[in-house]
């Protein structure tokens, strides 16, 4: 009746788990008391669970990327104080089949539902106004896509507590994933959850690519596209290209633990080498997926506070589009120890250093830009410099890394955790940071507290070298990864600074937590209130809308003329907004709660299916497909905004900025 | 948006008969597959090769059919999106070639 699932699954004797579900419970029950208490239920339900609306969606995957990124901050701790603690006769405090899961737990948590939540987010709240459009081009299967990728994060959370997670790394490798070293569930949650939060990332970057291609203003012809649109544009393709390439490979190992096929088992014809080079021809790309988008924020933010256009925009565009193709022919330097001979290893060697000219290039287009330019040291800006220090050395390491014969020495010692730290922290995370901070204003009103954010920036900056340096060291000292005990000495020393620096980050984090609560209590400051829609002085479209924007976004159609649209519409005296015109009814489409039920289904389906629970999971199959269905057959998903409700909204902005104008 | 989905220009949305015409192809091709495998009339090798061969067509018969690709200038999007999805499966299939077939001289595992 419940398959592999008994009393016995539930890890009442590990006193970790017991607390931190009891710490979830009660966090979780004082949320639901709140809500409850200030009947909330039917404004959060009609306002943002069925939201269809981009910016709505945005904010609610940053929401959950910054959940995650507690999760997988709280996973980053224990390894640190683990090692620090686990020296010589001290066996620290986690056991190795605990420490296992939470290093496999936080790699896959960080990329699957920090790092690509928080970047589907930055895409909904930026494109479509950056464009001058007033929704996505799909809105309910932008709904759907934030709910497949929710539910799988609450799947992988659900493993904390039922039965265990994956021991075998963010990738799974077989043959230890396959069911004959891996037997348990963790491998099942790992690959449910990888694949249901795959469809609604797939989605997305469909969704984005029709929404950049289609429905871009008038007068916007490619080559005048904001720089951060063309990244999203490349980012979508790489997803495109690349995440059916994941979703095969961890289908056929779902096949090899299901139904006891051989793709990858070590016996019975199978070749585990083959999945190897199957996901890294995903996860290469996936590397570029995140940091593209990144690379986008830094440039608007860096040509805005320098008062003056991006420097080489056209180099930018095509250091962008040669990224997303040599992307995809680089996989290999991640297991130059395979095996192959030295005509693979030095092909995809070259063609990794290759790949860093265009990122080269990308770096000196942003100091350019900064050169001469009247640099307002915002705290925006501190991690933008932050940025092209941390991730030039990240970059340089990964030159080295790309050569094989360094490579033999490096694969899979500490230095390659700090490579890789070094470029998504300092590349990924750094910029998403910096665009949540630049385009908050926009989203919600109100600027966030700068004070906060430069401690923030200091501590996770400062926090970045003493954490992640000593791994460098250590890599060289021979230090694997993934170990939960070491004998050695000479390394010890070197763990306790680098539990140092995680203490340092994780003071940045509670600085971050702080900045949000500080920005909110003062958000009525007037010093803090954005009134023009324009709070930096920026260059963009999505800047002449209020900030935050009605929801269709533009009343009138903006028109494009030059590159930098909003910057040239404010030279030439045109009023973007063409306020006060004949205003039309606009189209709009109405929320639905299909996407949320068609995720919930699927938790269903995941959940059951990992438990081998077949009944339920035939249940929630025939949900997914009923709701499918009866969305399908729904002619009612679409309506117009009155004309007189569209002046009244745009009449009351036409007000604010007149006072903000009259108050300068 | 509703607007999205009405205001095509020029793109074709087939008919019945093309449907059914893509339909009956794509059977026989799957079924002259199945027939190959059953039949053992090639060898290991040569039956591998010509069920990727038959899936090619199969793979081609649903972009024009049902996907309704043509060389119209209309389908530019489309027949660029095509060409680079061409490009990109060409990588990945060569390069694994590649990558396993120089692993498997290397290492003597086969």
């Amino acid at each position: 009746m419940l398959g592999k699932l008994s009393w016995s699954d539930i890890p009442f004797d590990v006193p970790i788990l017991v607390g931190t579900f009891a710490g979830a419970a009660i966090a979780g029950l004082a949320v639901f008391g709140l809500i409850t208490y200030y009947g909330k239920w039917g404004y959060l339900w009609k306002e943002w669970l069925t939201s269809v609306d981009h910016k709505r969606l945005g904010v609610m995957y940053i929401v959950l990327a910054l959940v995650a990124l507690f999760r997988g901050f709280a996973d980053a701790i224990m390894m640190r104080s683990q090692l620090a603690l686990a020296y010589a006769g001290n066996p620290g405090y986690l056991p190795p089949h605990h420490y296992d899961q939470i290093f496999s737990a936080h790699g896959t948590i960080m990329i699957f539902f920090m790092a690509m939540a928080f970047m589907t987010g930055l895409w909904n709240v930026i494109v479509p106004l950056q464009i001058g459009a007033r929704d996505v081009a799909f809105p309910f299967l932008n709904s759907l896509s934030f709910w497949m990728t929710t539910v799988s994060f609450v799947l992988i959370n659900i493993s904390l507590f039922i039965g265990e997670f994956s021991q075998c790394g963010w990738l799974a490798y077989p043959p230890l994933s396959e069911s004959q070293f891996s037997p348990g569930v963790g491998v099942d949650y790992y690959i449910w959850a990888v694949q249901l939060s795959g469809v609604g990332t797939l989605l997305t970057a469909v969704n984005f690519f029709t929404t950049i291609v289609k429905m871009r203003a008038p007068g916007m012809t490619f080559m005048k596209m904001p720089v951060f649109t063309w990244t999203v544009l490349c980012s979508a393709v790489l997803v495109m290209v690349a995440f059916p390439i994941l979703t095969v490979a961890l289908g056929l190992l779902g096949l090899d633990r299901y139904l006891g096929m051989h793709f990858f088992t070590n016996d019975g014809g199978g070749n585990q080498m083959l999945y190897l080079s199957l996901i890294w021809a995903w996860g290469h790309p996936e590397v570029y997926i995140l940091v593209l988008p990144a690379f986008g924020a830094f440039s608007e933010v860096t040509q805005t506070f320098s008062r003056k256009p991006l420097f080489g925009y056209n180099t930018m565009v095509y250091a962008t589009c040669s990224i997303m193709v040599l992307s995809l022919i680089v996989w290999a330097h991640h297991f130059f120890t395979m095996g192959a001979g030295p005509n693979v290893n030095a092909f995809f060697g070259i063609m990794t250093m290759v790949i860093a000219i265009p990122t080269g290039v990308k770096i000196f287009n942003w100091l350019f830009t900064m050169y001469k330019g009247r640099v307002e040291y915002h705290a925006i800006m501190y991690w933008v410099v932050g940025f092209m220090i941390t991730f030039s050395i990240g970059g340089m390491t990964g030159v080295m890394l790309a050569i094989p014969a360094a490579d033999f020495v490096l694969h899979n010692s500490l230095f390659v955790i700090a490579h890789f730290h070094n470029v998504i922290i300092g590349g990924v995370y750094f910029g998403y940071v910096a665009a949540m901070n630049f385009w908050f204003p926009k989203a919600f009103g109100f600027k966030l507290n700068e004070a906060w954010g430069k401690r923030a920036f200091w501590f996770w900056f400062v926090g970045f070298y003493f954490a992640f340096m000593p791994l460098y060291v250590l890599g060289f000292m021979g230090m694997t990864r993934r170990m939960n005990h070491y004998d050695n000495p000479d390394w010890y020393p070197w763990m306790l600074v680098a539990a140092f620096g995680a203490t340092l980050i994780a003071c940045g984090v509670v600085c971050q937590l702080t900045q949000l609560y500080v920005s909110i209590r003062d958000r009525n400051l007037a010093e803090n209130r954005d009134l023009t829609g324009d709070p930096w002085n920026a260059r963009t479209l999505e800047w002449s809308t209020s900030s935050p924007p009605p929801f269709y976004n533009f009343a009138v159609v903006p028109t494009v003329h030059d590159l930098d649209a909003f910057a040239h519409d404010k030279e030439a005296g045109i009023d973007t907004r063409a306020a006060g015109s004949d205003y039309q009814a606009i189209h709009m489409p109405k929320n639905t709660s299909a996407g949320f039920f068609i995720g919930m289904f699927s938790l269903v389906l995941g959940f059951a299916a990992i438990w081998y629970i077949w009944w339920l999971a035939a249940l929630g199959l025939i949900g997914v497909i009923a709701t499918v269905i009866a969305r399908s057959s729904d002619n009612d998903i679409d309506y117009y905004v009155p004309v007189s409700e569209v002046a009244r909204i745009e009449n009351e902005h036409t007000r604010n900025l007149m006072a903000a104008q009259a108050a300068e | 948006m509703a607007d999205a989905h009405t205001a095509h220009s020029g793109e074709s949305h087939g008919s019945v008969g093309s449907y059914l015409t893509g339909f009956v192809i794509a059977v026989l091709l799957t079924v002259a597959a199945f027939g190959l495998v059953m039949a053992h009339s090639f060898s290991p090798a040569g039956t591998a090769i010509a069920i990727a061969v038959l899936a090619a067509v199969q793979v081609v018969v649903h972009l024009v059919f049902f996907l309704h690709m043509n060389g119209s200038s209309e389908q530019r999007w489309n027949n660029m999106a095509f060409i680079f999805t061409v490009l990109a499966v060409a990588i990945l299939i060569a390069g694994t070639v590649f990558i396993m077939h120089d692993t498997a001289i290397n290492m003597m595992s086969r």
